[in-house]
């Protein structure tokens, strides 16, 4: 189950975008511990503030959340960092919006809860070359 | 509380009855006043005029009648008078005083006129007859103190009253004064009674209608046939109401309540001595009128009867009505009001599945972060190890059946259209049944497809309907589990709709259950296999997409499911290409 860790991963930089605290808290513990490195915010402007600051390889981020909407922040990232792959964590009623994040250009969505090994997969996936042009 | 609650259902009940008959009695009422009100008003109008009018005819028909007859009398009074004037000029006193030429004379007017002149005679100043012609012996008769004589001597010419005279018989006499030789005389004739008589009884209409002849002292000049007692009532009120110098037509109709009221129609004649009377029994002389009073009162009847039973009819028809559409009306409102119970239901458990989301996706992260650290070398060699990876695993499974359980419901409620798009019914199920298989396999049951060739597209979510279809598919196949069996699914189009047919011959739904499955959270799996959100996600789906779902189900025979979904307005041959297909596929 653990045995991910590529080379390819190692490093990666990720953004966890959620207002849920908890879940960005322990989502990136086990993140890091497959070898992400992994920064957090917990409302939407923070996240904008974290990619202004830094570099990034993937961002997750929530589409529900209380200061600004997920979509709102995939769109300020896009302008932004276009070339930072974005994924979408949704509820399972949201798929309307995941599709219209899909269309605003982010590279995939995933319903919560999920699991950790399909995120991995997803923000590998997101990584690739061809997924980021 | 049972028995109060019963009691207010049956008091409901009576208050539905009564209204309802109230309804029914307001509504016959109405009815009747609206048809027998004009019935009446006209009817009454008819009749009114056509008995004035038909009175006014048949009064008419009796005045001209008694008209025609006093002028006839009065003629033949005339006439007779003329007869025995034209002898007086015509014949000198001493031709008249030879009885020979006196009893030619009478038969001359014999042969001219049969039974009219008894006899002739003449009868000088002083009341004695100097000649006599005729059957009787009068030949020297003394008419010096007969009332006629009396009269006659006075008068040119002089008609008398019948009277019984000497000869015993009820006669009346014509006479003429002339002077001749200085002297007065009078030619005298008697008229035949029974000739006179049978004149003015030959009036006679009906059953009741005679007619006869009064003097100015109010005694019969003719033999009325009957009704002397009445007629003596009213003679006086006759005699003085006939104008003598009129030749008008009298009527007099005495109200006086007696249950046979009569008309009389009289007239003046002889100068205004006679009153010629016609006397008829009111009832007979306007019997056409009493014959159309008891036809129109039949009519009448026979309408109303009519109408009753038509009112009845009508508006116990219309009241049944009522009541079938007010129960009609009751359920759909039983229907919508369920219909919005389940929206509700859905929005609150959308509301609440999405609030358990969030904990339950860090439960799950803390449960995998756990995992993660009992990979470490150190926590290996615990004895507990495989108690901590069991209760883990655990932790996830369970908490994956409650993520489940969340999808479900806010696809229950979902608001949002994932898009519709022109879809072939039949290649779907093909799919599904594809798809089912591996499971129906594993159940012991046939899956059999019959589907309709040439079926019209429908205007839906693919993957929404493929959920459905597999929600029915799967419960059905839970249903047949342990014994097996056989699903059929069939579709067809109906009009503008096509239907799928769902069936299977397992034990069926308990009738108490039938109306109770579309219900969110309603389930007869055992707690932990099912969520009770299956159907009430396929009703929630076809209800967005104006699709229906209904269920027939028989215990012990099986169940079918119609699911039937609205066709789209579009030229067939479209949605089959399978390039367009794949183009819309690859599209999403």
């Amino acid at each position: 189950m653990t045995e991910t860790v590529t080379p390819l991963q190692k490093g990666k930089r990720i953004l966890l975008v959620d207002d849920e605290r908890e879940y960005v808290l322990i989502l990136a513990k086990r993140l890091r511990r497959r070898g992400f490195q992994v920064s957090t915010a917990f409302n939407g402007s923070d996240g904008i503030q974290a990619m202004r600051r830094n570099d990034f390889d993937a961002a997750v981020v929530d589409l529900k959340m209380v200061d600004i909407d997920g979509i709102e922040v995939l769109k300020v990232f896009k302008r932004m960092a276009p070339e930072v792959a974005v994924i979408m964590l949704t509820g399972h009623g949201s798929a309307q919006a995941a599709t219209e994040g899909l269309q605003l250009g982010a590279a995939d969505y995933l319903s919560k809860p999920c699991d950790l090994d399909e995120l991995v997969h997803k923000i590998e996936m997101a990584c690739q070359p061809s997924h980021n042009g | 509380m049972e028995w109060r609650s019963r009691t207010s259902e049956e008091d409901k009940q009576f208050s539905h009855q009564s209204y309802y008959r109230s309804l029914m009695r307001k509504m016959m009422a109405t009815i009747l006043l609206v048809s027998i009100t004009p019935l009446i008003v006209i009817s009454a109008s008819i009749l009114y005029n056509l008995e004035a009018s038909y009175r006014a005819k048949a009064m008419d028909y009796l005045q001209v009648l008694v008209k025609n007859h006093r002028n006839d009398i009065d003629n033949f009074l005339e006439e007779r008078l003329a007869d025995i004037k034209m002898l007086s000029t015509f014949c000198t006193l001493e031709q008249l005083s030879d009885e020979e030429f006196l009893r030619q004379q009478l038969n001359r007017l014999h042969s001219t006129y049969p039974h009219v002149f008894v006899d002739l005679g003449v009868v000088d100043g002083d009341g004695m007859q100097r000649s006599y012609a005729g059957p009787f012996k009068l030949a020297s008769a003394d008419y010096a103190d007969a009332q006629w004589f009396k009269e006659a001597i006075k008068k040119d010419f002089y008609i008398s009253d019948v009277f019984m005279g000497l000869r015993g018989l009820p006669h009346f006499i014509v006479s003429v004064r002339t002077k001749a030789n200085g002297r007065t005389w009078i030619l005298r004739a008697t008229v035949d009674f029974e000739a006179f008589n049978s004149r003015v009884q030959t009036i006679q209409i009906g059953a009741t209608g005679f007619a006869f002849i009064l003097n100015r002292a109010g005694e019969f000049v003719t033999k009325p046939r009957v009704g002397i007692a009445n007629v003596s009532k009213y003679s006086k009120q006759l005699i003085e109401s006939a104008d003598k110098d009129s030749e008008h037509v009298y009527v007099l109709e005495p109200e006086n309540g007696a249950d046979a009221p009569t008309l009389y129609v009289y007239s003046a004649l002889k100068g205004g001595d006679w009153v010629l009377v016609y006397q008829q029994n009111a009832r007979d002389a306007f019997s056409v009128i009493y014959r159309a009073r008891i036809i129109a009162g039949l009519i009448f009847a026979f309408a109303v009867g009519c109408i009753v039973v038509v009112s009845i009819v009508m508006s116990r028809n219309m009241v049944r009505r009522i009541v079938e559409s007010d129960a009609q009306k009751e359920l759909m409102n039983e229907q919508v009001v369920h219909a919005g119970k389940l929206a509700s239901i859905g929005e609150l458990a959308a509301g609440i599945a999405h609030e358990i989301n969030n904990p339950l996706a860090i439960m799950m992260e803390e449960a995998g972060w756990m995992e993660d650290l009992l990979d470490e070398e150190e926590l290996k060699d615990s004895d507990n190890m495989e108690e901590y990876s069991r209760a883990l695993a655990q932790i996830k499974k369970q908490g994956k059946r409650c993520k489940e359980i969340t999808h479900k419901l806010l696809s229950f409620a979902r608001r949002t259209d994932p898009e519709a798009k022109n879809v072939q019914l039949n290649e779907i199920i093909a799919e599904v049944i594809n798809l089912s298989e591996q499971r129906a396999k594993y159940a012991n049951v046939k899956l059999v497809a019959n589907l309709a060739p040439e079926l019209p597209s429908v205007s839906i979510s693919p993957s929404e309907i493929q959920q459905v279809l597999l929600n029915l598919i799967n419960n059905s196949l839970d249903a047949l589990a342990p014994r097996g069996g056989t699903v059929e699914v069939s579709t067809r189009a109906i009009g503008d709709r096509v239907q799928i047919d769902l069936e299977d011959d397992g034990p069926g739904i308990p009738e108490a259950n039938l109306s109770r499955i579309f219900d969110p959270f309603f389930t007869t799996k055992p707690v932990g296999s099912g969520t009770g959100l299956g159907l009430s996600i396929c009703y929630g789906i076809l209800k967005k997409m104006g699709g229906e779902i209904t269920v027939n189900s028989a215990v012990g025979v099986g169940t079918i499911f119609h699911v039937s979904v609205p066709a789209t307005q579009e030229e067939p041959g479209t949605p089959q290409d399978p390039l367009l297909r794949q183009a819309a596929q690859s599209a999403n």
